[in-house]
């Protein structure tokens, strides 16, 4: 029991350390993207190639000076970032990382927490991170902020919508709200029983498309990055905010990156699952290759974040509002009613 | 009306079809140009370490030159400031004391000469207007600073050192046609400095 406890422990530690250090990583990668699909260098002179820059960012952030305006109350404003950083780093629990890791014939599952309502208690944590965002933008006590807030605030809730009824139709086909189980449903690469791809994004294309849209938004990424457009709204919900809780904000925007990321990677494709897993037989060896297999999936997913940012520009909020309650939500219910009826056509329920 | 170039094109506010409505394959073509920039050489130069090339006749930041023997060319005529047309030169005179004939050129010499470089429009014209061929015009860049009083360039910036390793190149500021304007007999006392002639030819012939 102890040496379970123990184990647990160093995973929590070992995800929410390589959550952090992704994250930080996003920011570099982040302006490193930018500037190559903009014909520019980026930062370079940190280091070689720019790798300190994260660090010296995070130090300049622990540099400046705190400023809780006199106006705002202080307990939430303190809150805010707090909550914002604490709900982006609590849904990293229920991903699997990589298949079950065998020592002395006991199995040490990469998952922190193996619940069975993984993808409930996925979508439940997101949703109450929006309640960073309301409260700080709130407690600034400053226009700005509160505009930049309501706008969060709606659109998480929109996009959530759309979001929960396209994941609906992804547990229609999976048929469980596990992650474990949806990770293992989607073993290897092509399933010879069903005689099909079995990664769930070659099953329900529509699905992902529609996920991915509504990740975009509910991250507050570009183009959806209405809450904190600086043109408009003079940096949003975090007008006010200065040191590191700005940076708690900042941080917890690409902790949630990852996040998704990663539940994207693991709804859609196959998670740790490579193909012709199945040709190596030791499952420590597997486990290891298919963690790196995670990673990079995730990793991608969150260059192509990046990518979308840099390219497309943002929305008017209408279209947005547009966006979400007529195009997204009908078409995800359409798309959930028609993977309904192929179901039970093909007689799976 | 014939157009400046062929780029035009007439906007039609024609319904969309269904599948430009739908934005994705313009939001993918928009990523492929994106995608396109990424491999690309950046544009960016890394400025301390990596210069641009500049022009062969560059203005850029000015020199005072000094002679054969090392002594200022300027004789504090006042013709740079007046050419001057951003009023960047300003400089005070005095007399040359009895054994400075090495330092001082001529009998009178700028005893202050200062050029404003945020004034500055780096025309060439007091290059122009000197008659003793003492300023010039050179390829180095101003570089920037803190204070705007810093930017105003006394004789310790602006003249050129003595030794040869300390001079400064202008000869690319002088064009054929300045060349040979040059060479009009009265020109011929300012007669810029000469590595080949040494200062002993020099002295003899005076």
């Amino acid at each position: 029991m102890s040496t379970y406890i123990i184990y647990k422990l160093i995973l929590v530690v070992a995800v929410f350390a390589i959550s952090l250090l992704i994250a930080m990583y996003s920011t570099y990668g982040e302006r490193k993207i930018a500037a190559f699909l903009q014909d520019r260098l980026g930062p370079n002179r940190a280091g070689p190639f720019g790798l300190l820059q994260p660090l010296a960012d995070g130090l300049k952030m622990f540099m400046k000076e705190e400023i809780i305006p006199n106006v705002s109350n202080k307990f939430l404003f303190v809150l805010g970032p707090g909550l914002a950083m604490l709900t982006s780093l609590c849904t990293s629990a229920v991903i699997p990382w990589g298949p079950d890791l065998v020592i002395n014939g006991i199995k040490y599952p990469l998952q922190v927490a193996d619940v069975n309502i993984g993808v409930l208690y996925l979508f439940g944590v997101v949703s109450i991170g929006v309640y960073g965002i309301m409260i700080g933008g709130w407690a600034s006590n400053n226009k700005y902020s509160l505009l930049g807030a309501l706008r969060a605030s709606s659109q998480m809730i929109s996009y959530e919508v759309a979001m929960g009824i396209s994941v609906i139709t992804l547990i229609m086909i999976t048929g469980s709200l596990s992650t474990t189980h949806i990770a293992e449903q989607q073993h290897g690469f092509y399933n010879e029983h069903s005689g099909w791809l079995s990664w769930n994004v070659f099953k329900n294309p529509i699905t992902f498309v529609i996920f991915f849209i509504c990740a975009l938004a509910e991250t507050n990424r570009a183009p959806f990055d209405l809450p904190e457009c600086e043109t408009e709204l003079v940096g949003g919900y975090h007008t006010e905010y200065s040191s590191m809780k700005l940076g708690f904000y900042l941080f917890a925007e690409y902790v949630n990156m990852f996040i998704s990321s990663a539940v994207m990677s693991l709804f859609f494709f196959g998670g740790y699952n490579f193909p012709w897993m199945d040709k190596i037989h030791d499952p420590n060896t597997v486990a290891i290759i298919g963690t790196v297999v995670m990673f990079s999936k995730t990793i991608f997913f969150i260059f192509v974040f990046m990518w979308i940012r840099w390219t497309i520009p943002r929305f008017r909020y209408d279209q947005l509002m547009n966006l979400g309650w007529k195009i997204l939500i009908p078409l995800s219910i359409i798309n959930l009613v028609a993977t309904g009826l192929l179901l039970w056509g093909t007689g799976r329920i | 009306m014939q157009s400046l170039t062929n780029r035009s094109k007439v906007v039609s506010n024609k319904k969309m079809t269904f599948l430009e409505r739908m934005y994705l394959p313009a939001i993918l073509g928009g990523m492929r140009i994106t995608m396109s920039h990424f491999f690309r050489k950046p544009a960016t130069i890394n400025y301390p370490e990596v210069k641009r090339p500049i022009a062969e006749g560059f203005r850029g930041q000015h020199v005072l030159k000094r002679d054969e023997i090392g002594a200022e060319r300027c004789t504090a005529c006042g013709l740079c400031a007046v050419a001057c047309p951003a009023e960047a030169i300003t400089m005070t005179a005095a007399e040359r004391k009895k054994g400075e004939e090495h330092l001082y050129r001529e009998e009178k010499y700028a005893a202050v000469y200062e050029i404003n470089m945020l004034r500055c429009i780096f025309c060439g014209l007091c290059e122009e207007a000197c008659p003793k061929e003492s300023i010039f015009l050179t390829d180095r860049i101003v570089p920037s600073d803190f204070e705007r009083n810093d930017f105003v360039y006394g004789k310790d910036k602006l003249v050129e050192g003595v030794t040869d390793d300390l001079r400064i190149d202008i000869s690319k500021r002088q064009t054929k046609a300045v060349l040979e304007f040059k060479t009009h007999p009265e020109y011929q006392h300012n007669k810029l400095w000469d590595p080949n002639k040494s200062i002993k030819s020099k002295n003899a012939g005076h």
